[in-house]
Formats: structure tokens, C-alpha cells, sequence
């Protein structure tokens, strides 16, 4: 008997499943128009309080609704509920990031053609959600000033992966000596050309920025 | 562990390729990735080992073959490799780019299938 063995081609990029998934979140939203921008950041660097304030700015004239991202607890979701927004909780268990399955499971029961913008708040984390679509049309990653100017350069990946980096805190910056050309030239180094801004839920300073870009974000 | 998930991604996806092709015994497992994939080598490896056992992959190797980081420099003309991830420019020029062409690639190329028979072709 030969031991030979036999070398197949195959092309099969794995998750496959959730890429799967992810487009046909995509083609629904697309079919529904609701644009879609998901955040991701580090545990506490306040993509939570951002959007909350999001949320209760464009509610008036723009229909929005979320879905938040944690291992355990629905405080997160109770917060944004505040905004009057539709909110829904995706508890996660032990898994670190979100993906298209939990997405697609936790909107049953929605009328996308009820919504122009929905807001995605993943996991906190920088490492896993990077590799993961959620079929959304704008990622932005957020870090905060008290983070470190340096926290590109540690989290490439993620930093790769998506269209905005957004700074929050701002109103700390002067109390952490936070250096703003530092940041945007680690941004820079690497991903060249990405969109920053700089925001304080705490201050309202950059919101009106940030709400614009939201509104203008393309399904 | 996120790797583990991803090393059972790729075994169930191997799973179906086999039933396609109605073989089920493999002997290597090629996987292409790159760094951008967010996705730890040795992590893999060791996760590939675990995830295997009680499936009908088991005893089968993953092999990966690292892709480098290529963006397409507009000084250069071309795909170019870059000076590392942390600093998307060009390795010949220096020019910045955001024009990734290579480096996230997370994808099974080619399995090894172990052959029963003398007398089977390839």
C-alpha cells in the first residue's frame, strides 16, 4: 500500500460561516436602507457613553436603534435605553467578540424598514472582533486620550480594520498631557489616510462632528 | 480561546471538502495567513491539535504558510512589501499607503489526503 499522498487544491477562506452570514446581514440592510456603523475599542475606553449621547442627539429626526455586545449583564443595554432608542442586549457568554450569527439573532423580531441608522457596540475588546464582520456598513474603533498615544501601534489589526478612529475623552487630554500629533501620526503609520476625530460625551466637544459623519455614512 | 474557534472553522470546513469529494482521511492541512488576519500562529497550532480530537481529522497536521504584508505603493507602481504593520510604507520608497493588497488572508489552499490504495490516482 502507497504512502503516497494525494495533493487537493482547495480556496476556502474560513470563516467562511460568518462571512456567509454577514452578507446576507449586508444585502438585508442594503434592501431595508439602514446604515449600519459598528464601534469597537478596549473595555472602558467609552464607546457606551458616546453612544448613548449618539443616540438621544439623532433620535428626534433619525430613526435609530442598537445592539450592544458584553460577556455578561445587560447594564450596557439598560444605559442606551435611556436614549429612548430601540436597544437590545446580546449577552455573549464567554465568546470575546460579536459575530454575523449573534447580530442576525438578536434582530429577529425588528422591522429594518423601521430604522435609517443602527449603532453596533461590540465586545470591548481590540484583539478579536477585527477578524469578524458583522455585515456593517462603518467600522470605527475608538480609543481614549487616557489609553496612550502608542495604543495603534499595539493593536494594528483592528486599527486596519476599520474606517474611523475616534479619540474620546477628550476633556482628559490636558490632564493626561495626551499628545495629539503623536496619535494621529501612529494612526497614520498604520492605517495611512484614516478619518480621526476627537470627541467628550462628558463635554459635547466634537459630537456635532461625529453625529454629521453618523448621518452621512452610506448604506 | 479565539483561535480554538478559528482551528474549528477550519476542521469543519475541511469536513465538507471531504465529504465532497467522499475521502475522509487527511494527512496535512495547508492554511495561507497572514497578519492581518488578527490571528495568532502558535495559537492556531496548538488550538489545531485540540480541536482535532474525536473528529475524523484527527492526527492530521496544519501547516501554514505566512503571508507577508504587500500594499500597492502609487510611487513605486506596484505591490510592494510593507516596512511592517505598524508602519504601512513602502520597504523600497517609504511612501505611506493605505492600499492593502496582502497580509489578511486566513485560507485553506491545498489538503494532503492520505491514500488508501496503491492504485488510486491523483
Amino acid at each position: 500500500m502507497s504512502a503516497q499522498p494525494r495533493l487537493v487544491e482547495v480556496r476556502q477562506k474560513v470563516l467562511k460561516r460568518n462571512d456567509v452570514l454577514a452578507r446576507e446581514l449586508r444585502e438585508r440592510f442594503r434592501a431595508a436602507e439602514v446604515a449600519v456603523v459598528s464601534l469597537v475599542s478596549s473595555p472602558g475606553s467609552g464607546k457606551t457613553a458616546i453612544l448613548e449621547k449618539t443616540l438621544s442627539l439623532l433620535r428626534p429626526k433619525t430613526r435609530v436603534a442598537a445592539l450592544v455586545g458584553d460577556l455578561a449583564t445587560d447594564n450596557d443595554a439598560v444605559r442606551l435605553a435611556r436614549s429612548m432608542a430601540p436597544v437590545r442586549q446580546i449577552t455573549t457568554g464567554t465568546i470575546c467578540h460579536l459575530d454575523a450569527e449573534m447580530v442576525t439573532k438578536a434582530l429577529e423580531g425588528w422591522n429594518l424598514d423601521e430604522l435609517d441608522l443602527l449603532f453596533i457596540e461590540n465586545v470591548g475588546n481590540l484583539v478579536c472582533p477585527s477578524s469578524y464582520d458583522l455585515g456593517e456598513n462603518f467600522r470605527v474603533v475608538l480609543m481614549s486620550v487616557t489609553e496612550g498615544e502608542d495604543k495603534p501601534l499595539k493593536y494594528p489589526t483592528i486599527f486596519n480594520t476599520a474606517d474611523l478612529a475616534l479619540i474620546t475623552k477628550s476633556d482628559l487630554a490636558d490632564a493626561v498631557e495626551f499628545d495629539w500629533d503623536a496619535a494621529k501620526r501612529n494612526i497614520n503609520a498604520v492605517r495611512p489616510g484614516m478619518e480621526i476625530l476627537g470627541v467628550s460625551s462628558k463635554t459635547g466637544e466634537g459630537m456635532p462632528v461625529w453625529l454629521e459623519r453618523c448621518l452621512r455614512v452610506r448604506v | 480561546m479565539h483561535e480554538l474557534s478559528i482551528a474549528l472553522s477550519i476542521i469543519e470546513g475541511v469536513e465538507q471538502e471531504l465529504a465532497r469529494r467522499s475521502t475522509d482521511s487527511v494527512a496535512v492541512v495547508h492554511l495561507r495567513l497572514g497578519p492581518l488576519s488578527g490571528v495568532v500562529k502558535e495559537a492556531l497550532l496548538f488550538s489545531y491539535e485540540l480541536a482535532c480530537e474525536g473528529s475524523s481529522l484527527a492526527g492530521s497536521r496544519l501547516e501554514i504558510e505566512d503571508i507577508p504584508v504587500l500594499i500597492y505603493c502609487p510611487l513605486c507602481d506596484k505591490e510592494q512589501p510593507a516596512l511592517s504593520m505598524q508602519n504601512l510604507r513602502c520597504s523600497a520608497c517609504g511612501t505611506p499607503s493605505g492600499d492593502v493588497r496582502k497580509g489578511s488572508e486566513l485560507e485553506v489552499f491545498a489538503l494532503e489526503l492520505n491514500n488508501e490504495c496503491a492504485t488510486q490516482t491523483g
